[in-house]
């Protein structure tokens, strides 16, 4: 059966709904959850391979107009998600420049909708960390030699600490956002329905009790991803302590 | 062959409107060149004016040696403050010798070389962060010392360590000068210059005082800055 | 690489047959298309695709080419979506009907007036809060066209909160700020947070409520699925089909009234 079976006797405690959703692995919600995750840890993957180096090179590299490519990512990451939405639906529309790919209302719209959300968070805070590194190391790598591709490569790497924790940024933007995903999606059930867009219609449909409870899972899912990345970051290394 | 020797033609160092440094001088290859002042003098910004990392106002640097691309790896750099990159010891060292061409079994075995010849071999795999301040500026030393260069800029490289660690670095510096790199340092400390220096240029406010020989600088001083320094008084330069 | 195998292996974006079907959130919220869709899936392996917008939106997106089959109510905009050349043919699926609900303690005393074009009309001269579809939903078009029939103009009334909004959306916020609102009633019916609210205008003729069910035209939009979309319509109309809405039921009620016809109408 598609949708949530809220109890009869209408058992208005978020807290312990959340808990039997999750314990009985509730189909809709094992759904809802694992497309979730996909759609934005895919999106998190691709615009971290997209803004990590892009911080990166902004960082060091000088080039005319740079304060301003600057000021203009920063400003990128205000950017509505519900205006993205509203672009990525037009420009994928059957009567939008790329309508014959027909990827509209799919998975695959939701995650470029989201990659286009999160890629200048994570390419602003990549420059921002990758400066702050570049100032301590700038000397010391034009003294060695190194090149400019060079140097950006060293500085991904030796600030993978802090670069992780700006893909988490990027993840907790895409994982809660509700109206890119809608509008570009469709919110079909078993399909492109996400933990946010169901939170939203079961709210719709006045299940405000599911709705929190599914509200409460979604918090613990982006706990949990994060404590896992944080996990990952401190073994990876271990002596990383900052100066 | 060699790049030096190095020229500096009429060089005057500006920044907003104040000359913080002229000179017209010339290194040649040889024993340690050694540029001595107090604070402020002017040293740090030569070293560097020297080395490429920053570009004089007027004037010019010239390499009258063997000049071809290569002349910025056949020189090497040590910072007042080692900077260690995010990874092992043995991996800073691989690091510069990638840019300078080793692959595979000549990279291997130049740092494990290395590594032997500034007494670090049993830290190879520790993350270089966790190394002493001590134990950190030899590994710098170490990973310039492995690309080999005709000349070793080094920037008050003992100022932040303590005399244990002086010693074994100032070793390292000797080390590396009879290997046949010749040696440029910049230093406030008169008993390290007495020790490493051949060759003495005096630096106060930002100009060239005096020079000489380190036998003939320490006995018979010229200048009244130069005296007062070697007597300890006071000399705020700013 | 690795994200291109993500991509295809991932269940839904497999090859099996698949609608597009634009539909209303009445018939979405009120939970039919989740008792009925899964027997026409079984027996055909067609996946239905519902998306739950309003009658005005799903018309659009089909001219634009992104639905395959419509399911809307409101009869005029049909017709002249489908004289335009963006339908195929109508064809009358269901009916119910529209409530008007409001607050137990009935400021407007709308109960009273039993007649929804007269219920309007109290809610007017009260100026009684009351909450609007307004998003070119059938609903929201059957709810203008009462207004018009009382030769009431009700925008820019403080009182008209024209929301934008889906039918559950709006009846949230009908309770929360103790408005009146028209809704369908199948919605209404599933609704589970209806408060102090109740049903205050009922089975009223005009309040009649028509379904249509319309395939995109594959002329004008060569890439839609006219195959599947056929198939799905006759199932739709066919007795199985039929039967299914009238078994469909809410706290013991049926809510959706199958109508269909041999003949079709236009």
């Amino acid at each position: 059966m598609a949708g949530f079976s809220s109890p009869v006797n209408g058992s208005a405690n978020p807290l312990s709904m959340a808990l039997d959703l999750i314990i009985s692995f509730d189909p809709n919600l094992v759904e809802i959850v694992a497309l979730s995750l996909y759609v934005s840890l895919t999106a998190v993957l691709i615009a971290g391979v997209i803004g990590l180096p892009l911080g990166a090179a902004l960082a060091v590299m000088r080039f005319p107009g740079r304060k301003c490519a600057i000021i203009f990512l920063n400003a990128l990451m205000g950017l509505p998600p519900v205006f993205i939405g509203l672009t990525v639906y037009v420009v994928l529309s059957r009567s939008g420049p790329l309508g014959a790919l027909g990827i509209l209302f799919t998975p695959t719209a939701m995650i470029i909708a989201q990659t286009i959300l999160i890629t200048p968070i994570i390419a602003a805070l990549s420059r921002q960390i990758c400066e702050a590194l570049y100032e301590i190391y700038r000397e010391q790598l034009r003294s060695l030699g190194a090149k400019s591709g060079n140097i950006i490569l060293t500085l991904l790497w030796d600030a993978r600490v802090a670069l992780l924790t700006a893909m988490m940024a990027g993840f907790g933007r895409a994982i809660a956002e509700v109206g890119a995903v809608f509008i570009v999606g469709g919110n079909i059930a078993h399909f492109t329905r996400v933990m946010t867009t169901a939170i939203a219609l079961e709210t719709s449909k006045g299940n405000l009790a599911l709705a929190m409870a599914l509200g409460l899972i979604l918090v613990l899912l982006a706990v949990g991803v994060n404590a896992a990345a944080s996990l990952l970051g401190v073994s990876a290394d271990l002596s990383d302590r900052t100066r | 062959m060699t790049i030096l020797p190095l020229v500096l033609e009429k060089i005057v160092y500006q920044i907003g409107g104040r000359t913080l440094l002229k000179c017209n001088l010339e290194i040649e290859s040889g024993p340690a060149t050694v540029i001595l002042g107090p604070n402020g003098a002017g040293k740090s910004i030569f070293l560097r004016i020297c080395h490429g990392l920053l570009r004089p106002s007027e004037g010019r640097i010239l390499w009258l040696g063997q000049r071809d691309e290569n002349t910025q790896l056949k020189q090497a750099m040590v910072f007042q403050k080692p900077v260690m990159l995010r990874r092992s010891v043995a991996a800073n060292i691989a690091f510069g010798l990638r840019l300078h061409g080793f692959r595979g079994e000549k990279q291997d075995h130049r740092v494990q070389e290395t590594l032997d010849r500034i007494g670090l071999q049993k830290f190879a795999q520790r993350a270089a962060y966790s190394l002493s301040g001590g134990e950190q500026q030899r590994l710098a030393l170490g990973r310039a010392w492995a690309l080999n260069p005709d000349v070793l800029f080094l920037d008050e490289p003992t100022a932040n360590l303590d005399p244990g660690s002086t010693a074994a670095v100032e070793s390292l510096i000797e080390d590396i000068q009879d290997a046949g790199t010749k040696i440029v340092m910049t230093t406030h400390d008169l008993g390290q210059a007495k020790r490493l220096g051949h060759d003495i240029i005096f630096l106060y406010q930002g100009s060239l005082l005096e020079r000489a020989p380190a036998d003939k600088f320490f006995t018979e001083p010229e200048s009244p800055e130069a005296k007062g320094f070697m007597e300890g008084a006071l000399f705020w330069s700013r | 690489m690795a994200v291109a195998i993500i991509f295809f292996s991932y269940p839904g974006s497999s090859k099996a047959e698949s609608l597009i079907l634009a539909s209303t959130t009445s018939t979405e919220n009120s939970g039919l298309f989740n008792f009925v869709l899964p027997k026409f899936e079984k027996a055909t392996d067609i996946t239905v695709r519902v998306i739950a917008s309003g009658t005005g939106q799903a018309l659009r997106m089909a001219e634009n080419g992104d639905a395959d089959v419509l399911i809307v109510h409101h009869p005029e905009s049909e017709k002249k979506f489908v004289a335009d050349g963006f339908g195929v043919q109508r064809h009358l699926l269901m009916y119910n009907d529209f409530i008007i609900v409001g607050p137990k303690a009935d400021p407007a005393r709308v109960r009273i007036s039993g007649r929804a074009i007269s219920a309007f009309a109290a809610i007017s001269s009260k100026s009684a809060l009351f909450a609007s579809r307004g998003d070119e939903s059938g609903t929201h078009k059957s709810e203008n066209d009462l207004w018009r029939a009382a030769r009431i103009d009700p925008k820019g009334a403080r009182w008209y909160l024209s929301l934008g909004a889906g039918m559950g959306a709006v009846l949230n916020t009908a309770i929360g700020m103790n408005a009146y609102t028209l809704s369908d009633r199948a919605t209404w019916a599933a609704f589970r947070n209806k408060a102090e609210h109740t049903i205050l205008v009922e089975k009223d003729p005009v309040l009649f409520n028509q379904y249509s069910v319309i395939m995109v035209n594959p002329r004008r939009h060569p890439h839609v699925n006219a195959e599947a979309a056929a198939r799905f319509i006759e199932w739709l109309l066919s007795e199985t089909g039929q039967n299914l809405i009238r078994e469909f039921q809410i706290h013991g009620e049926q809510m959706f009234f199958p109508n269909a016809r041999v003949a079709t109408s236009n």
